[in-house]
């Protein structure tokens, strides 16, 4: 029988909130499922939140009764941020998280680089976002209960998992013992030790990395700003890294290394781990500033993922479908660039709009990132900890020639979490005119949001379907172009329509046809977009990355590049296909 | 290699010798690796030239 933490979780900034159990006694005999998500981390609220805004309902099951222990993930970029707003917490966050842009790197008492993350003026959201856990998690699950298309089921576990030809049988314990489920699609959430891959025995591929640290969180007045602040080999910690951030509520996150050899036990010994951040303090001009101890834990960095999100009827995201290092805040940021990928396509499938093979190019999609975030991530885990005698000595020449040599500053640089770009995505059209553009996102790049007007942005105006950008001088959307529209509506995909007008702001006349007319009377949406004139457009996908852009378009343009989208392009005839 | 070389005279080349000899012995046994790697760091960017680095790797990992 599964017993979750009745208690609320120790915390001195956090209040936990135990919610009841889910019981399977109080509940009529188990009807079949849609799509079931195990894990009510942020990564599977975020799923569940977007496949709510499809109209498709998930059943949530989470093994505790509360939400997370301690801050563990708490940076969020800006592309995190584009996408919780689309799910409705970004403003949450926004008014309790600490926005940043700078990091700086520390050896022998010097500034050795310092990181200026860019912040374009078209941006709604900082760069980096700093709020614990707990609290993303809180915003997520009141949204989540607020939804009708949710059910989240507390304290239930999944214990184990069968493949059948068209469905998943779920065993899941509960305090008043194991019932089973059966669901169309099982969404692996679970996180790092992800119990569904490991029922499954599927095996993660890459490289683990031997530097083991510790996160402390402490309750401290440091008269410091929101920066990131890296420390390399300090007196008190020989060749080894500390890291620290600011966390909202008073709360500073302190990472530090271990020396080799030394047990997570050890290292968290109460007695150890006081004299270690007591040096830290001291290090940085604070000796004696007093503290409190909120949550501590041990991690190593490893760089693995699955070769495929996708088993039969169980889809994989976020960290139980790969596992990155903390170095450059890769694993939540990444996790819910997963969930986004795969709610739209699930939704479609589910609804029944598109074929299943749709669902393949969420996995080679995703898997392509993460590769190639594991490939950045290398680097600067190299870097932080290095693996070998030959890896150490470029680290600490590096170190030695920074003091001096400003050329080397950039190999201090962590790559943060960007946005992968789909350039090579089946779903790119490949009739479009994406070669012509001069400037724009490409195919698959990730939108660049452009302001419009004081708090009015571009991302603002999108939802949760296909978006059409389309510039015109004319009173209404083309008749043919509004007919492939209402075609493809017709077969259930949701598209929205947004002309570019060249209107000042308040004074707007809608374009007939369109859902929404932007007013651009600066040009600055246009210019950045390489839209140029009237006829030009943009496709993005509901994730919101590009899959077509026309100098000129047309119908049967328009249409092809729906199809290719959606997945649709591979029925015979078009019955189920936009027209 | 296929690059042309920067003649280094041979009383140009005896004077980067006796340098790096007494540079070595000055960096001392516990420095010295780290000080070579500084150094192949700074003649790299001086290089300019990644892939001619690459080479040069391969030409010293020789006959070790």
């Amino acid at each position: 029988m599964h017993q979750p933490h009745a208690e609320p979780r120790p915390s001195i900034y956090y209040r936990y909130q135990v919610f009841d159990a889910w019981l399977p006694s109080q509940h009529p005999k188990q009807q079949r499922h849609t799509v079931v998500i195990a894990g009510a981390g942020p990564i599977g609220l975020v799923a569940a939140l977007e496949l709510a805004r499809h109209g498709v309902k998930s059943v949530v099951l989470e093994s505790e009764r509360q939400v997370c222990e301690g801050s563990r993930a708490m940076v969020f970029t800006r592309r995190s941020m584009e996408i919780l707003q689309q799910v409705g917490v970004a403003d949450r966050v926004t008014a309790t998280g600490l926005p940043w842009r700078f990091g700086n790197s520390f050896y022998r008492g010097q500034r050795v680089f310092r990181m200026e993350a860019p912040h374009d003026p078209d941006d709604r959201f900082f760069p980096m976002i700093n709020l614990q856990q707990q609290f993303l998690e809180e915003y997520l699950v009141e949204a989540a209960q607020a939804s009708a298309l949710i059910e989240l089921r507390w304290g239930n576990r999944v214990n184990a998992v069968e493949q059948g030809e068209r469905t998943a049988r779920v065993e899941v314990d509960t305090p008043d013992g194991p019932y089973t489920l059966e669901t169309d699609w099982l969404v692996a959430a679970d996180g790092a030790r992800s119990a569904i891959r490991t029922l499954m025995g599927l095996k993660l591929e890459g490289a683990s990395y031997e530097g083991r640290f510790v996160i402390a969180d402490i309750r401290i007045d440091l008269p410091l700003p929101t920066e990131r602040l890296a420390f390399f080999d300090p007196d008190w910690n020989p060749g080894n890294t500390i890291l620290m951030h600011r966390e909202p509520h008073g709360i500073w996150r302190v990472d530090y290394q271990l020396p080799a050899n030394e047990t997570p036990e050890q290292a968290l010994a109460p007695e150890s781990m006081k004299a270690r951040i007591d040096a830290q303090l001291a290090m940085i001009g604070h000796a004696g500033v007093p503290w409190e101890m909120d949550w501590s834990s041990v991690y190593s960095a490893r760089t693995l993922t699955l070769p495929d999100y996708q088993q039969g009827r169980v889809l994989f995201t976020g960290d139980a479908a790969h596992l990155l290092p903390i170095f450059g805040v890769r694993g939540a940021n990444t996790g819910f660039q997963d969930a986004q990928a795969l709610a739209w396509r699930l939704a479609l499938v589910v609804r029944g709009v598109s074929p299943e093979p749709l669902l393949a190019s969420y996995s080679t999609e995703r898997v392509a990132a993460a590769r190639e975030i594991i490939d950045e991530a290398g680097k600067s885990t190299r870097f932080m900890t290095p693996p070998t005698r030959g890896f150490r000595l470029l680290r600490d020449a590096v170190l030695s020639l920074s003091l001096s040599q400003p050329f080397v500053g950039p190999l201090y640089h962590w790559r943060t979490s960007r946005p992968h770009e789909y350039s090579h995505s089946a779903l790119n059209s490949p009739g479009d005119d994406n070669a012509l553009f001069k400037a724009g996102p490409s195919h698959g790049a990730p939108p660049q949001n452009v302001r419009l007007n004081a708090d009015d942005h571009l991302l603002d105006h999108l939802d949760h379907g296909f978006a059409l950008l389309y510039v015109t001088d004319a009173p209404a959307m083309p008749e043919d172009l509004m007919a492939v529209v209402n075609s493809c509506r017709a077969q259930g995909l949701p598209l929205r329509v947004l002309a570019i007008t060249g209107q000042q702001p308040g004074a707007v006349q809608a374009v007939t046809g369109a859902d929404d007319t932007l007013a651009d009377a600066s040009g600055q949406l246009r210019q950045r977009y390489g839209l140029h004139s009237a006829g030009s457009a943009y496709l993005l996908r509901p994730d919101q990355h590009v899959c077509a852009r026309w100098m000129t378009l047309d119908a049967t343009r328009l249409r092809a590049a729906l199809n290719q989208a959606a997945g649709l392009n591979a029925r015979a005839t078009t019955q189920g296909a936009c027209t | 290699m296929n690059h042309p070389t920067p003649a280094l005279s041979i009383a140009g080349l005896e004077q980067v010798y006796d340098a790096l000899a007494t540079a070595i012995d000055q960096a001392g046994a516990d420095q010295s690796e780290r000080f070579l790697v500084k150094l192949a760091l700074l003649a790299a960017r001086q290089l300019g030239d990644e892939a001619l680095f690459g080479e040069l790797i391969s030409i010293a990992l020789e006959d070790l």
